[in-house]
């Protein structure tokens, strides 16, 4: 495959965001995916919650694994760096990459394979570190870009294409940051936009660890009767528990609907998550009512997607750290050489 | 008594300490260390330490050494002998005319001893148990006695370790008293009840002047500070971690903001090496100067990143505190063994930069420098550090910054530059050495940004399979590594001051028995022209050296004389020309050791010494 620019062409009516930028702004290279994968409607869903939040896209770096998924931080937000790095070790590279510059938006993007096998330790540490990112797994459970194997997220007694049974259990990443100490934890379906946008949003606002297992359906592999990552059977067995129906900055914010079906949550910085319940039980700030929700609905073949987790007074790595306001890579000499004067009494300190 | 005569010396002699690993016996023998240092006299000191943590054998020894000989000597003039657990290993571990120093309080059977060395006893522990109830103290006082014991048996001035006990326990006057009674307790004793001196003495000299003692892990991770790193993870492996904690400690000290108290660092310790290397490799493309510190397995680990690193262009710094492998092989022994391994690190056609410190002041230099390197080359830098220098004291020149030095963060585009029109391409050649230059992430709205990959693209970071643009950036890669022949620390080189056919190269913590085992052959009629090389890749003049001898001897500690293959393989060797000199059981070489091995190949050559041509 070749590079394949996209027409520069600016549409002048195109509609512009509080920054200015159109949508145009936020798109990236030509996707090189399979018609009709899962993946580039998460792509189409990065893009509109960038164009709605009006972020400048140069402040994000996008950082990936390897795998279909992986690959896709080049198709979107071409003003941006990008980083393609190695298999499963997304979280790592990102982890060092915030650090040097806590003023950038991060945004990790990987697939099943990516984090719930060769990189599921990397996954588990950067949640339980409280990275400052939004990690989205890009969920078909099945390895694409090596051409169908079994991932760890596919299901006990799912099918391969090939006629394969899956023995193994399987991994639900969801639990899996729950129980690591994520402060943001979310799951939707590639093909609910409505659902996935403001969850988006909502995880880039959040300034903590922010999870998101997207379902993405592969079509070449995994997307057959038998599979349970397929378009029918996701949409069949979605148990949405709530809808994450916009979310806001400092302004006044006006709720519709009736108060026991809306939950609205404050963040630290003063925006505020509105999410419309479906399930008028549910708490979104109870991390261990959401893990006996999941296990509790998974046992009955469900699957369950919303905003699962928010915890609104997360801490991050730079908290633990007590690193400086300003960007590590930005301090200079000053900063950080002490100088001959101070060498001068280690030395003495030495004899 | 001796039935040999006994061993006489001043200021030139070998002290071992036989300890239980955990016993607290290491900073009452670092006391002693320091303190024939405070007499004026050189000492170059060496754990020797087992695997775990408590209740193995470990030992230290102290070379005193007037002459200012650092590296080890081999053999043993003195045994303190405190584990009976090696008592026949130790024993037979020294000299003829030597002396035994051990505990006398339980009687030993004469066949217990050597005719020909001379025993000395100290009821250590009975006289603890007189003056101390509390176990823990019996302990850790029986170590500072033993060292009051040889203040006595070794003339040495009881002062100057006074003056050291009070350094260290400044603001603790009770401590500093009880271990001050303790040392008199041990030298009163000996004073009284023995013959003292002995035949071993410390004379005050004056051959320490200015220099400071200073183990290399902690040197490598000042250099870091001062070389401006504001990213660490690692992973604890032996004998590296103490060069993280070294940072860690330093950066407590030197790297608080002085309003905020806020840190001017991050230090992670990751869940493995993968994860410590791309934490490093995400900071570096990020614009931080990041390292890792780890030894071999640890690097393995790492390899992977490695080869993205050098092929994305991504700038890191790798302390490599090398020990014996392969696997974890002998992980508190030091080797010279990861030379190809680092050098070649990963898969596909890679090459790294290698930087080899001799001694801690090096360590530190380079350690500095490795992040200007790392900037300005765009790829790994390894600071090739090992065991011995790592993890012991070493007496060196003092540490010198130049308040003008600024960091040199290489090819980096600005914003500035990128609105003056200046044109950006991530793998794009513009200067003919091979740098391309790089943008940070968010450092313009529209212009700059690029996609980093390990995959094959163009010179403007777009993807493609295609063959040639894939050959040009290799090539690229190719002259980038020429240029950084020119960036490095240069080899030097000491030429005999008699013209001779031979010469020898070795590096990094050979080097001090590598100067005595010289002085030894030269001595013995034997002129050899010396060149240490500092790193990789090679100067010009490695091969030049190599070109004006008929044989160059090549010492290394490892089996597999990997200096010597990454000579041949570089610079297109004949490797009849290169003659291994090898030691490899996982203890530091001895001039003893390279002085014969040399010699007795010079004498195989029948080497008639050339007459000097009349210039
Ligand atoms: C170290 C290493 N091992 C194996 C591979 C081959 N590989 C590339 S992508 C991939 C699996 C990707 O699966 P997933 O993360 O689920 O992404 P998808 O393609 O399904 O989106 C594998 C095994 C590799 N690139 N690197
Ligand atoms: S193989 Fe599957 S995951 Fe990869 S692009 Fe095609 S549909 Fe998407
Ligand atoms: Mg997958």
């Amino acid at each position: 495959m070749t590079y394949i620019a996209k027409p520069k062409f600016h549409h002048p009516s195109l509609p512009k965001n509080a920054l200015g930028y159109t949508h145009r702004d936020y798109e990236g290279k030509v996707s090189t995916l399979c018609a009709g994968c899962g993946h580039d409607s998460i792509t189409a869903s990065v893009i509109e919650a960038c164009y709605e939040l009006a972020i400048e896209p140069h402040r994000v770096a996008k950082i990936s694994g390897i795998g279909c998924s992986s690959k896709t931080t080049d198709y979107f937000l071409n003003a941006s760096h990008g980083f393609n790095s190695v298999h499963g070790r997304m979280p790592s590279v990102l982890t060092g990459a915030n650090l040097a510059n806590r003023d950038l938006i991060y945004l990790g993007v990987s697939g099943d394979g990516d984090s719930a096998s060769i990189g599921f330790g990397q996954f588990a540490h950067s949640m339980r570190r409280g990275v400052n990112m939004t990690y989205i797994v890009e969920n078909n459970g099945v390895y694409g870009l090596t051409k169908g194997q079994f991932s760890a997220t596919a299901d006990r007694g799912s099918k391969s294409k090939r006629g394969l049974t899956n023995n193994d259990n399987a991994i639900d990443m969801v639990a899996m940051a729950l129980q690591l100490g994520a402060t943001y934890v979310a799951r939707a379906f590639s093909g609910d936009k409505t659902q996935l946008v403001p969850l988006i949003k909502g995880a880039i606002e959040h300034q903590g660890a922010a999870f998101i297992d997207v379902i993405s359906p592969c079509v070449a592999f995994n997307n057959h009767a038998g599979s349970t990552k397929s378009f029918d059977y996701v949409r069949e067995h979605n148990e949405a528990v709530n809808r994450l129906d916009f979310i806001s900055g400092r302004a006044p914010i006006h709720v519709d609907y009736d108060p026991g079906t809306t939950q609205v949550v404050e963040q630290h910085d003063g925006s505020r998550l509105v999410l419309k319940k479906v399930s008028a039980d549910y708490d979104a700030n109870d991390r261990l009512g959401a893990m006996n929700f999941l296990g509790h609905h998974a046992s009955k073949g469900q699957i369950v997607t919303g905003l699962i987790y928010v915890d609104s007074e997360p801490e991050d790595l730079h908290t633990h750290f007590n690193t400086v306001d300003k960007p590590l890579n930005a301090l200079s000499e000053k900063e950080l050489c002490p100088g001959s004067a101070t060498l001068e009494k280690i030395n003495a300190a030495l004899r | 008594m001796s039935n040999k005569t006994p061993i006489s010396s001043v200021n030139d002699f070998v002290v071992r300490f036989a300890n239980v690993n955990g016993s607290g016996s290491a900073s009452a023998n670092e006391l002693f260390a320091r303190s024939v240092l405070r007499m004026g006299v050189p000492v170059s000191p060496r754990n020797i330490f087992p695997s775990n943590i408590q209740g193995l054998p470990t030992w230290y020894e102290v070379r005193i050494t007037e002459a200012g000989h650092l590296g080890a000597r081999g053999g043993v003039d003195l045994m303190v002998a405190m584990n009976p657990q090696t008592w026949d290993k130790d024993l037979a571990m020294i000299e003829p005319g030597g002396y035994l120093f051990y505990d006398s309080t339980k009687p030993m059977p004469s066949s217990k001893f050597r005719p020909d060395i001379t025993v000395i006893g100290v009821p250590l522990t009975a006289i603890c148990n007189r003056e101390y109830t509390d176990p823990r103290q019996r302990q850790l006082f029986k170590n500072i006695m033993y060292v009051g014991a040889l203040s006595a048996l070794l003339d040495m001035d009881v002062k100057a370790i006074e003056q050291l006990i009070s350094e260290q326990f400044k603001g603790k006057e009770k401590l500093f008293d009880a271990n001050k009674n303790a040392l008199h307790l041990g030298r009163d004793w000996a004073l009284l009840n023995l013959e003292c001196p002995i035949g071993l003495r410390v004379q005050r000299a004056d051959k320490v002047g200015d220099r400071i003692f200073m183990e290399g892990n902690s040197a490598a991770a000042l250099g870091a500070v001062y070389g401006g790193a504001t990213v660490c993870a690692w992973y604890p492996i032996t004998p590296s971690s103490s060069l993280a904690d070294a940072f860690t400690s330093y950066c407590r000290r030197l790297r608080v903001d002085p309003e905020t108290k806020k840190m001017n660092v991050a230090i992670v310790q990751g869940e493995d090496e993968l994860a410590s290397m791309g934490i490093v490799v995400g900071a570096a493309w990020n614009g931080a100067r990041a390292f890792t510190a780890t030894s071999g397995p640890g690097v393995s680990l790492m390899t992977e990143f490695l080869g993205l690193a050098y092929f994305a262009e991504i700038p890191a710094v790798l302390f490599n505190v090398q020990r014996a492998g392969p696997s974890t092989g002998m992980p508190t022994r030091t080797q010279q063994c990861d030379v190809i391994s680092c050098a070649y690190a990963s898969h596909g056609d890679t090459k790294h930069v290698l930087l080899f410190p001799e001694d801690p002041r090096e360590a530190f230099e380079f350690g500095a420098l490795s992040f200007d390197l790392a900037d300005r080359l765009q790829t790994p830098i390894f600071v090739m550090l090992d065991l011995d220098i790592g993890m012991n004291h070493r007496l060196c020149r003092p540490l010198t910054w130049d308040d003008s030095r600024k960091y040199d963060r290489g090819k980096v585009m600005t914003a500035e530059m990128l609105d003056a029109g200046k044109e950006f391409g991530r793998y794009l050649d513009v200067d003919g050495d091979g740098i391309p230059y790089r943008t940070y992430p968010g450092t313009h709205p529209t212009k700059g940004a690029y996609f980093t990959r390990g995959t094959s693209r163009d010179r403007y970071a777009r993807y493609t399979e295609e063959g040639a643009p894939y050959a040009d950036n290799m090539q690229r890669l190719l002259r980038k590594f020429e240029t950084a022949k020119d960036l490095v620390p240069r080899p030097l080189i000491a030429n005999s001051d008699k013209p001779t056919r031979y010469g020898v190269i070795y590096y990094g913590s050979t080097a001090p028995a590598m100067d005595e085992a010289n002085q030894a052959l030269k001595t013995a009629g034997k002129n050899l022209d010396l060149l240490r090389v500092r790193a990789f890749p090679f100067h010009h003049t490695v091969e030049d050296f190599i070109a004006d001898h008929d044989f160059v001897f090549v010492v290394e500690q490892n089996r597999d004389a990997q200096l010597r293959s990454l000579i041949v393989n570089e610079c297109g060797i004949d490797p009849a020309r290169l003659v291994p000199i090898l030691h490899y059981d996982g203890t530091p070489i001895t001039a003893r050791f390279i002085a014969k091995s040399i010699g007795e190949r010079l004498d195989a050559l029948k080497v008639t010494p050339l007459r000097k041509v009349v210039s």
